[in-house]
């Protein structure tokens, strides 16, 4: 195996890569006389692509178009506010992943509820929040379940873990996010010209590239299942220039050491065992029906919306004034065309989410993009 | 809180708040001070607050005395003597804490160094993390040894001792129960002896020395570059990391270059003077893996990272720590 990922990282094979998707991008422009419109669905690739510099290496050559595939970033704003009363109420320990902590909320982030006295702690793996749980029995512990299709198989381990040890304090918040909902609704859209689809390693490792065939039968957009180094993803593109070349529209599997056809039917089966497909809002995009999930009824007894029904009386208030993260997320613009990108938000003090996750697209851009005075073309 | 994990928040803290306050912005520069008036006296002080206190290679006790060594080692002296502050949260077992005295005890003789003052206080449960460790080492300066920012010129390389992430590698398996990852071990270890190695060897062609802990190899690098008001590029496949860190990193989604080392150093050294210094480092235990991995380029005050694709990128500090990625 370690033989196998040394030629995933030679340097000499992702030049001769990016030789080829430079000669396949002309070809295409040739073609079509403007460049291939690439979406990265996740905010992995997002990061990687930023970077291994292969993002600056294809500017004006390919266009890559970053999509909604960072999880704290799609978390909705009301979501974070529900999170933040509860802690603040002083009965609860809510336990969330790190990024989470420094999104600006309403009042704040869940930093600042924290230093204003809530108990808020940042956890590495749900299971930790079970833990919390058992070592707290007088008070309730809420996991802040975020995530996509990669996460949520954790939070099933821990509720696992939480039925197996009757641990009856350890409450879930089920915010989580699926991806092929958001790809049905951003390709119905059409706000963003797709002529193909860069997806998720790492999602489709527990949903198979059986899940993603309705891209060309249904939506005839090139898609290229992909790994996270330059090898992976140079290759990939290579893929989808072909495919655009061509005039075809098919679902490739080019992460096959890891990605199976029909994904990881253990992980698929806890999900289900505990959670239905429900509605759910995404940041700067509203209610995508069926893109989230909710407990199974008789899982009720871990469900913050039986507990705490009061924090879904809360009034609703959509998105952070002047931020942009909301188009960023649909890729209808990039960073730069934010008049807030890297003037007053910076990671140290972001005004939005992007800007905050390891996984988003400003962050990305800022940590990587920003000082090249690189600007998207196409 | 992020304003501790060694980034952009740390360096606005110490620059607007401590640098302000206190003066002396120059030695903000070094990792320990010389002493005005006893200018052989090399000082040093550093807290520890790491969770888990006890990680795969060492613990909070070993770390408090190799990180002060370390940072007295890296401005050319050789701890001698080594103080001691604990803070401890009611409740922990006394077996731990023998345990953490233990191994600072067994770290410091390892180090010959000697602890000459404690001191002891206990907060009240739910106001500390178990176990808190402050350390000051003081000891002679070098003979041989002229670490100075203004020496460094473009043309000086750039050597690390080993693979770098490999305490941050460690801790974030220990943090996140990663029973199914390879095992990781901190490197953890006093560079007294491989620093005197080098600084014995070439004298005044090192012209620089820094131990990368928090913020990585890349934070070290930035701030060298900012110190020293010149520009530095780094060769990123020049930069030895073990295979178990870049899987780690690859599966958390973090970059090893930013990734803590707690027995690693770097070093900047004149052109000339580079065989010399690799021959020595690599005959020590410590630096067996030594090797150069960029220079200083010009005047500046940048660093500058050339990826395999042949892309080459400004890097900078990381706001905060890293935190692994969610999807």
């Amino acid at each position: 195996m370690p033989e196998i990922l040394e030629a995933f990282q030679d340097a000499k094979l992702s030049r001769d890569l990016l030789t080829m998707v430079r000669k396949l991008a002309a070809a295409y422009r040739e073609k079509h006389g403007r460049p291939m419109a690439l979406m990265e669905v996740c905010g992995t690739h997002t990061m990687a692509l930023a970077r291994s510099g292969i993002r600056e290496a294809v500017a004006g050559e390919v266009r890559l178009v970053s999509g909604p595939g960072c999880p704290v970033c799609v978390t909705s704003q009301d979501d974070i506010h529900r999170m933040q009363v509860l802690a603040a109420q002083r009965e609860a320990i809510v336990c969330t992943f790190g990024d989470m902590m420094r999104v600006p909320g309403r009042e704040g982030s869940l930093q600042d509820t924290r230093a204003r006295g809530g108990d808020v702690r940042v956890i590495y793996n749900p299971v930790e929040a079970v833990a919390i749980a058992a070592a707290n029995p007088n008070r309730p512990v809420v996991f802040f379940g975020i995530g996509f299709e990669t996460t949520i198989p954790t939070v099933a381990a821990a509720l696992v873990e939480a039925e197996r040890q009757q641990i009856t304090n350890f409450y879930l918040f089920t915010a989580f996010k699926l991806v092929t909902p958001v790809l049905h609704y951003l390709l119905t859209l059409g706000e963003v010209r797709l002529d193909g689809l860069l997806l998720p390693g790492h999602v489709s490792v527990i949903l198979g590239e059986g899940d993603f065939t309705f891209l060309a039968d249904q939506y005839r957009v090139p898609s290229v299942i992909s790994g996270f180094l330059p090898v992976d993803m140079l290759g990939g593109i290579a893929l989808l220039l072909q495919m655009g070349i061509r005039g075809e529209a098919q679902v490739k599997n080019a992460y096959p050491r890891v990605v199976r056809y029909e994904g990881n039917p253990t992980a698929k089966g806890l999900v289900s065992r505990y959670f239905v497909p429900a509605d759910t809002k995404w940041r700067g995009i509203g209610i995508i029906p069926g893109s989230g999930l909710a407990l199974k009824p008789q899982w009720e007894h871990r469900d913050c919306r039986y507990r705490w029904p009061h924090l879904w009386q809360l009034e609703e208030d959509t998105e952070i004034a002047g931020c942009r993260c909301g188009e960023i997320l649909r890729g209808v613009i990039t960073p730069h065309q934010c008049p807030r990108f890297a003037t007053d938000c910076t990671p140290v003090d972001p005004v939005g989410p992007c800007m905050v996750s390891s996984e988003g697209t400003c962050a990305a851009y800022y940590q990587h993009l920003r000082l090249a005075g690189h600007r998207e073309k196409g | 809180m992020a304003h501790g994990e060694g980034g952009q928040l740390t360096h606005r803290l110490i620059q607007e708040v401590f640098a302000k306050a206190f003066g002396r912005g120059l030695e903000t520069g070094y990792d320990a001070a010389l002493l005005p008036g006893w200018e052989q006296i090399i000082v040093s002080t550093d807290s520890f607050v790491v969770h888990p206190w006890r990680f795969p290679g060492g613990d909070i006790g070993k770390l408090a005395v190799v990180g002060t060594v370390n940072d007295v080692a890296m401005r050319g002296g050789r701890a001698a003597y080594i103080t001691a502050g604990f803070i401890l949260e009611e409740g922990l077992p006394l077996s731990d804490l023998a345990s953490v005295v233990n191994s600072m005890a067994q770290t410091a003789r390892g180090a010959g160094v000697v602890l000459v003052a404690g001191d002891t206080k206990v907060v009240e449960k739910g106001k500390g993390d178990g176990i808190f460790i402050n350390t000051t080492g003081f000891g002679p300066l070098l003979p041989g040894a002229a670490l100075s920012l203004e020496a460094m010129e473009p043309g000086d390389v750039v050597i690390v001792s080993g693979t770098v992430g490999d305490h941050g590698g460690a801790m974030l398996v220990a943090r996140s129960g990663g029973e199914l990852l390879s095992p990781v071990e901190s490197d953890c270890a006093s560079l007294h002896g491989l620093a005197a190695d080098l600084l014995a060897a070439c004298g005044p062609a090192v012209k620089m020395l820094r131990d990368p802990t928090r913020g990585g190899l890349a934070t070290s690098l930035v701030e060298l570059a900012e110190d020293a008001g010149l520009d530095i590029e780094v060769e990123e496949a020049a930069v030895p990391v073990q295979e178990a860190v870049r899987g780690i990193c690859e599966l958390f989604g973090l970059d090893h270059l930013y990734l803590a080392n707690e027995g690693k150093l770097v070093a900047i050294v004149r052109e000339q003077a580079v065989d010399t210094a690799l021959q020595v480092l690599r005959r020590h235990p410590l630096g067996k893996e030594a090797v150069s991995i960029g220079r200083v380029t010009g005047r500046g005050g940048s660093l500058y990272l050339k990826t395999p694709l042949g892309i080459t990128k400004r890097l900078e500090r990381l706001p905060g720590l890293q935190l692994p990625r969610i999807c």
